[in-house]
């Protein structure tokens, strides 16, 4: 799976306004629900769906980031949203210190498969130090764009 | 715990114990059944069980040909396990089988704590 299939284009954000926990991901899912992708009416509930899984269990995963997700039948199309934050975002992480980047994903509720496709794709590049950290470095949306087409056309280049 | 009721863990066990200057070895192949596969709360899970060891746990994914650290959950979500697959789980150190079986109850018995898919109608 490629980050094209599922990352919105138009919910990268490329410095999160949002400094607490539940108000960044209110804005990814803002974000996501602006460019179209997820029904308006449905934002504040799928947004609270996210913010119900983040309670159980922190999506922080140590090494500044994050991958907050629900899986809702309100979502009829897997997509995530990116967003990034210079001062750092405090999400309960593993390793206790503030998260830079965001990762939001969306699924629908009878997807599981691609959601752990999405997960893999994800995780695959956030393990490398060399993407996360240019990652982090991006300064605009197009900036991540451009950053997930090289990831995306040669997966190998961040190795 | 008894390690011999799966006869590949016990069969492994013994030949490990016959060469005690080498490093236990202990594998086994664990069938994803839950239905919503190994996503990040399962995998968690497995971490958790897997640091209560001593020994070195690598798990792979033959069908997308990837090998991780079964201790860092930031590697087990990159195996994108879907329900059905099979992982094949490597550990290496003392307590090698103790550890593969506390996996195996964990994956194949509990399914982490979750439920099978829904038979089709």
């Amino acid at each position: 799976m490629k980050f094209a299939d599922f990352v919105c284009p138009d919910a990268i954000i490329p410095e999160l306004q949002s400094t607490d926990r539940d108000a960044v991901i209110e804005e990814l899912v803002a974000a996501i629900a602006r460019a179209g992708a997820i029904p308006k009416t449905r934002q504040k509930l799928l947004a609270a769906a996210v913010i119900e899984r983040e309670n159980e269990a922190s999506t922080g995963m140590g090494k500044g980031i994050a991958v907050p997700h629900a899986k809702h039948k309100a979502v009829k199309k897997m997509v995530a949203a990116i967003g990034l934050s210079s001062k750092g975002i405090d999400f309960s992480s593993l390793d206790k210190q503030p998260v830079y980047s965001v990762v939001l994903l969306l699924s629908p509720a009878d997807a599981a498969d691609r959601h752990l496709q999405a997960m893999e794709k994800i995780f695959r590049h956030l393990n490398q130090e060399k993407f996360r950290k240019f990652l982090r470095q991006c300064q605009t949306a197009e900036e991540v764009r451009e950053l997930l087409k090289e990831a995306d056309e040669d997966p190998s280049l961040m190795q | 715990m008894n390690v011999g009721r799966n006869p590949s863990i016990g069969v492994l066990r013994l030949q490990a114990e016959k060469d005690s200057l080498k490093q236990p070895v202990c594998q086994a192949d664990l069938q994803i059944k839950n239905a919503d596969g190994l996503h990040m709360r399962p995998a968690m899970q497995f971490v958790d069980v897997a640091n209560r060891f001593d020994c070195d746990i690598t798990v792979s994914n033959e069908q997308n040909r990837i090998t991780v650290d079964g201790k860092s959950i930031m590697e087990m979500s990159m195996l994108a396990a879907t329900c059905g697959t099979t992982l094949k789980v490597t550990a290496t150190g003392p307590d090698a089988a103790e550890a593969i079986e506390a996996l195996r109850e964990l994956v194949e018995e509990r399914m982490f704590n979750e439920p099978p898919p829904k038979k089709k109608k």
